[in-house]
């Protein structure tokens, strides 16, 4: 057994809470500048200025990219080897409301039905894996809610296929048009169950924007996808142009002979994750 | 792509010469409020009391800020995606509210209303909330405290960046998504 100190990893998501609400990732400003770049309409473009000039301010101010700060969502791969005294859930939540309070980030939960804010941010998603060894990883994500809103999940008949998958996704981004923030980042989830491709979708947003997929067949998938999408001509927050995904990220999970599931997760362009590990 | 300089309250003047695409700065003061403080203010109707603020020529932003850190008027403040208040906008509109600024598509009634009551859509633009928030000079909350960020706040803007989106005669900027089907 390796014991990693609850103080430590509350510190540390503390820390990640603040730094990813300030600092844009590398690879979503790299493309940022691309589409600064290339985008076809001036409306577009400037849009495009604007949130690079947004993110230097922010990383220089501390003031968040965005006034949602999010939902805490973790992504925890947890050894089996690994012991966290008081428990990691425990260790997480406390980290997350000192991360909120501390860095002045927005407090965005809420009862469902009185709307009450809780206050402090809580309950921080956690889904956590327990994998073989004595690691712990945590990954953090900011999720806004005008983009989640725009997600869905469906269960396709399996007769509909990759057509069927291609036609959903891109009917979605259609229908979400300017709501979500485009450019989007599109997290796809096929297969598994009702809960687990959502679950999965979700995961897959935490990938970089310019990495490949390993298994060629997905990442043409993803290049196909993505091509599709694009062809609407959205554009950034919906003014027009060539840019209104930057990148699609599929997750794939064996699902049952009956089913389809697809899961949609809409990603506004501050994809605001980071990670830590022990 | 014509820039006018706006200050508040909006007169039906200052609306009939905007059309969709136009750039607004607008200089004065707004009123944040998003679903929470909205419902609040139809009740507030339904029982016959007065609002927070005067909706004559009125401008009110969808937003729900970041908290203020030290030494500032107000943390991020960027829009929040404005169709979650499309039940609530037309009966504002006809008691004499001039815009609403936010970000994303409005319903068909909200369109209606704008052309009935002579007011426009500003669209700010969306996760730019560091950026925007250098506009606001001044917050104060004026109304329902106990909603946190969703407050509604007297706010003081210098040149804040806006597009119409939609304008008084039925035009809209949003660019329509070519599908095949």
């Amino acid at each position: 057994m390796r014991e990693i100190k609850a103080a430590d990893i509350s510190a540390a998501v503390a820390q990640m809470c603040m730094s990813a609400n300030t600092k844009l990732p590398d690879d979503v400003r790299r493309k940022f500048e691309e589409g600064y770049k290339n985008e076809t309409t001036e409306a577009g473009k400037e849009i495009f200025r604007q949130l690079l000039e947004n993110a230097d301010l922010s990383f220089e101010t501390k003031l968040p990219l965005c006034q949602d700060c999010g939902l805490a969502i973790f992504y925890v791969e947890m050894g089996e080897d690994v012991f966290v005294k008081g428990g990691v859930n425990q260790a997480i939540t406390e980290g997350m409301v000192t991360g909120y309070k501390d860095g002045f980030l927005r407090k965005s939960s809420c009862d469902p039905l009185t709307r009450k804010n809780t206050g402090d941010n809580t309950p921080a998603i956690i889904h956590i894996d327990m994998v073989p060894g004595d690691r712990l990883k945590i990954s953090y994500m900011a999720k806004g809610g005008g983009s989640e809103n725009m997600s869905r999940v469906t269960m396709l008949s399996p007769s509909q296929g990759w057509e069927g998958i291609k036609k959903f996704v891109v009917n979605r981004v259609a229908e979400a048009g300017p709501n979500p923030c485009p450019p989007i980042i599109l997290g796809v989830g096929i297969g598994g169950t009702f809960e687990y491709a959502p679950k999965i979708a979700k995961q897959a947003l935490l990938r970089k924007l310019d990495d490949t997929h390993p298994d060629p067949k997905v990442a043409a998938m993803e290049a196909e996808l993505l091509e599709a999408v694009n062809k609407l001509g959205i554009g950034p927050m919906g003014l027009g142009g060539s840019y209104t995904c930057l990148a699609v990220k599929i997750a794939l999970a064996p699902c049952h002979i009956a089913s389809l599931p697809l899961a949609v997760n809409v990603q506004c362009h501050s994809a605001r994750h980071e990670e830590v590990e022990f | 792509m014509p820039t006018y300089t706006l200050n508040t309250p909006l007169t039906d003047a200052d609306i009939e010469k905007l059309r969709a695409g136009d750039v607004v700065l607008l200089n004065g003061i707004i009123y944040s409020g998003r679903d929470a403080a909205h419902k609040k203010l139809m009740e507030l109707l339904d029982a016959g009391k007065p609002l927070p603020f005067d909706l004559k020529g009125a401008s009110i932003y969808y937003v729900g800020p970041s908290p203020a850190p030290p030494g500032r008027p107000i943390g991020s403040a960027g829009p929040t995606t404005s169709y979650r208040m499309d039940a609530y906008a037309p009966r504002l509109h006809a008691l004499g509210l001039k815009a609403t600024i936010g970000k994303g598509k409005r319903s068909d009634e909200v369109k209606q209303a704008m052309r009935d009551n002579k007011a426009v859509y500003f669209g700010a633009t969306g996760g730019a909330g560091a950026l925007l928030s250098k506009c606001i000079t001044a917050s104060t909350v004026i109304a329902f405290e106990e909603l946190g960020p969703e407050a509604v706040r007297e706010m003081k803007v210098k040149d804040f960046p806006l597009l119409v989106i939609n304008d008084a005669f039925g035009g809209e900027l949003y660019a329509k998504p070519k599908l095949d089907d």
